[in-house]
């Protein structure tokens, strides 16, 4: 392998890595201040990336996006109220089937609004063509961009969770939900703000990567799936873990496509995550003893 | 007179069967009876599912893939030629013991695969197999990481089946030969062969369910339920519970690598959507609806779903009606609308200890 081919496959894996990482961290938000996994995470990404797509034929892109991660966000806030809100302590065998309804209820609809072509966002600079040459590789100026997004979005979020006073009620009702009631910190607009936030960010992601991956109205579960992976990968509920989870899985299947058919890719990631939950359910990063205090 | 109650069901539905068939074919309406021949086979898988989940507790969302298993191997099994091979070992011990049969393919050239019977037991072993083999590890997650572990396997089945040449890729296996259980007892998908096939898939059904209830009104049962109540109390009092949720879940696998094989003998053939994921969250679906610790509900919804879904009455919105379900009666009546008393639900909505009663009633 030439170091620039070499180069190639490295950014193509941090590229899809840090997308991973933002669904990871979408995962953690949520299961932070609900204890619930919700398994329509990337629906999240999908509706974005369609919204932007949609939008950006009536409107100049910036706005698009914006507008679209508005919607998203929006659409994350309904789910939340409409199906988890009002539940009192529900099962988390309930709440699986609950998340997993939800999904299916994105997808269809995304099916029946967008039907089943493959759609993208125009390229932010440039277009398909376009390229830099880092270290002899020649890289699209859209990698950058998603690499910048999701690494400022990572580190807003890290910002937002230490030092704004509504970071701060989120993470105290995820330490323990009494308590922070008792506060006076009202626990359940912190589990819809949750959703919004992580629908959000699922919606950035959905937006930045459309010019590269494409958009279509059934990414959803495979994102999800690798998603959880890498939320297991560094631990769950640690995002910052997740990060380094996201890379290391997204240069795992870069570079597996040099070895294996394409077509056993999303095998690769699946079989990780059955080889993580076996042997370290607690993450690469996590302890053991943490992880038997904690309720799955 | 216990055993009475338990079995008064089974011989209602056998009446019922046979007065179905009856009505059909005075009617003329038989077509219907290849719809109820399939959802009896799905039903298969759903029952089997139902004691993993309402009894046993442990939700598999990898079910879809058993039953792949099942299929893809009865159908490459007796679909592919074996003549290149004539001189492989293996093979010609095979023929010398009369596992294979002969026969011609669409274009009169000779065809050399393996007997049904042999390549269902192939099948059925294997998944057995499969199921213990994954059963042990991911058993012994809970919640949501048993739910994304099973998930994880269905993906990987539905992968291989795609990916593969010998499962067909993308087309699946076609032309697969029928399965003759008996002499003049032939599961297959011929026109004439209908109404015979209706009553092999209900045999096959009654079959399943008379052992099933058989399983949760023994020892096993009461085991599974203390399982369902509550894991660490079973433990403290003796039941051996790592034990039984596998031996659980090996049994619906083989139910469902059953159903697989059944189904894709009388189809002729199997494609990849039958291991899709949403075909597993699909069953999941119709043991929720069923009520979960409810055989009888879970055969009555999976007949009556997949029948309308096999129809093509519900469209292209065939999936979105299966998350409405999931959904709607995950929130409004998580123990199945089987059990959803219409006059109960009236006289809360007249009391105001609504919110507490509605707990206590259904649990």
């Amino acid at each position: 392998m030439t170091p620039e081919l070499f180069i190639q496959y490295l950014f193509a894996g941090i590229t899809y890595g840090i997308i991973y990482a933002i669904v990871a961290i979408g995962f953690n938000i949520i299961y932070n201040t609900t204890g619930i996994i919700n398994f329509a995470q990337g629906e999240f990404v999908m509706l974005g990336g369609m919204t932007a797509i949609t939008m950006n034929a009536f409107m100049p892109m910036p706005l698009a996006i914006t507008a679209a991660v508005v919607i998203t966000m929006v659409v994350g806030a309904l789910i939340e109220m409409v199906f988890i809100r009002w539940l009192e302590s529900p099962s988390v065998l309930r709440m699986i089937i609950i998340t997993i309804g939800i999904s299916i209820l994105a997808r269809e609809a995304a099916l029946h609004i967008w039907g089943e072509s493959v759609r993208a966002l125009p390229y932010f600079i440039g277009n398909e063509v376009t390229s830099v040459t880092i270290l002899g590789a020649r890289i699209s100026p859209q990698v950058l961009w998603v690499i910048g997004v999701c690494s400022l979005m990572v580190a807003g979020l890290s910002l937002f969770f230490k030092f704004t006073s509504l970071g701060r009620e989120m993470r105290a009702c995820a330490a323990n939900r009494r308590a922070a009631t008792l506060c006076g910190i009202n626990a359940k607009n912190m589990v819809t703000l949750s959703f919004v936030l992580s629908a959000g960010i699922g919606a950035v992601a959905g937006c930045v990567m459309s010019p590269i991956t494409y958009s279509d109205y059934e990414m959803g579960p495979s994102l999800a799936i690798k998603g959880f992976t890498v939320a297991i990968l560094g631990g769950l509920g640690n995002s910052l873990a997740a990060v380094a989870a996201g890379l290391l899985l997204g240069i795992i299947e870069a570079f597996s496509v040099s070895v294996l058919p394409l077509a056993f890719q999303d095998a690769i990631a699946t079989s990780i995550l059955l080889l993580i939950l076996f042997i370290r359910p607690y993450g690469l990063f996590g302890s053991r003893e943490a992880a038997s205090l904690k309720e799955f | 007179m216990d055993l009475l109650k338990r079995y008064l069901p089974v011989f209602f539905m056998l009446a019922l069967v046979v007065a179905v068939q009856l009505v059909t074919h005075f009617t003329e309406t038989t077509f219907y009876l290849t719809q109820l021949t399939m959802s009896a086979y799905y039903s298969v898988v759903v029952i089997g599912l139902c004691v993993l989940m309402g009894y046993g507790g442990q939700i598999s969302l990898g079910h879809a893939g058993f039953f792949a298993i099942g299929g893809y191997l009865a159908g490459a099994l007796t679909t592919h030629n074996l003549i290149p091979f004539r001189d492989h070992g293996l093979v010609s011990f095979l023929d010398k013991v009369g596992l294979l049969v002969a026969s011609k393919d669409l274009y009169g050239g000779d065809l050399l695969t393996l007997e049904p019977w042999a390549a269902c037991i192939t099948a059925v072993l294997t998944a057995g197999i499969i199921g213990l083999a994954i059963g042990g590890p991911v058993l012994k997650l809970k919640g949501h990481y048993l739910a994304m572990a099973t998930l994880g396997f269905g993906i990987i089945i539905y992968r291989i089946a795609l990916a593969s040449a010998y499962f067909g890729e993308a087309d699946g296996i076609s032309e697969v030969p029928g399965f003759k259980l008996l002499p003049g007892i032939e599961v297959s998908g011929s026109f004439g062969a209908r109404v015979l096939n209706y009553y092999i898939a209900w045999g096959v059904v009654i079959v399943s369910i008379v052992l099933l209830l058989n399983l949760i009104h023994s020892r096993v049962g009461r085991a599974l339920r203390s399982i369902h109540g509550a894991e660490e109390a079973a433990n403290a009092m003796g039941v051996n519970t790592a034990r039984y949720k596998l031996y659980i879940f090996v049994l619906s696998a083989v139910f469902a690598a059953l159903a697989g094989v059944f189904v894709t003998h009388y189809n002729g053939g199997i494609g990849p959507s039958e291991a899709g994921v949403m075909k597993s969250v699909r069953y999941v679906a119709i043991v929720a609806v069923g009520g979960m610790a409810n055989l009888w509900g879970a055969l009555i919804m999976g007949l009556v779903l997949n029948f309308l879904s096999l129809r093509g009455v519900f469209g292209s919105y065939d999936d979105a009606v299966f998350g409405i379900i999931l959904i709607v009666i995950m929130l409004f009546a998580p123990q199945g609308i089987l059990k959803i008393n219409p006059w109960q639900q009236v006289k809360s909505l007249f009391t105001n200890t609504r919110g507490l009663s509605r707990e206590e009633t259904t649990e």
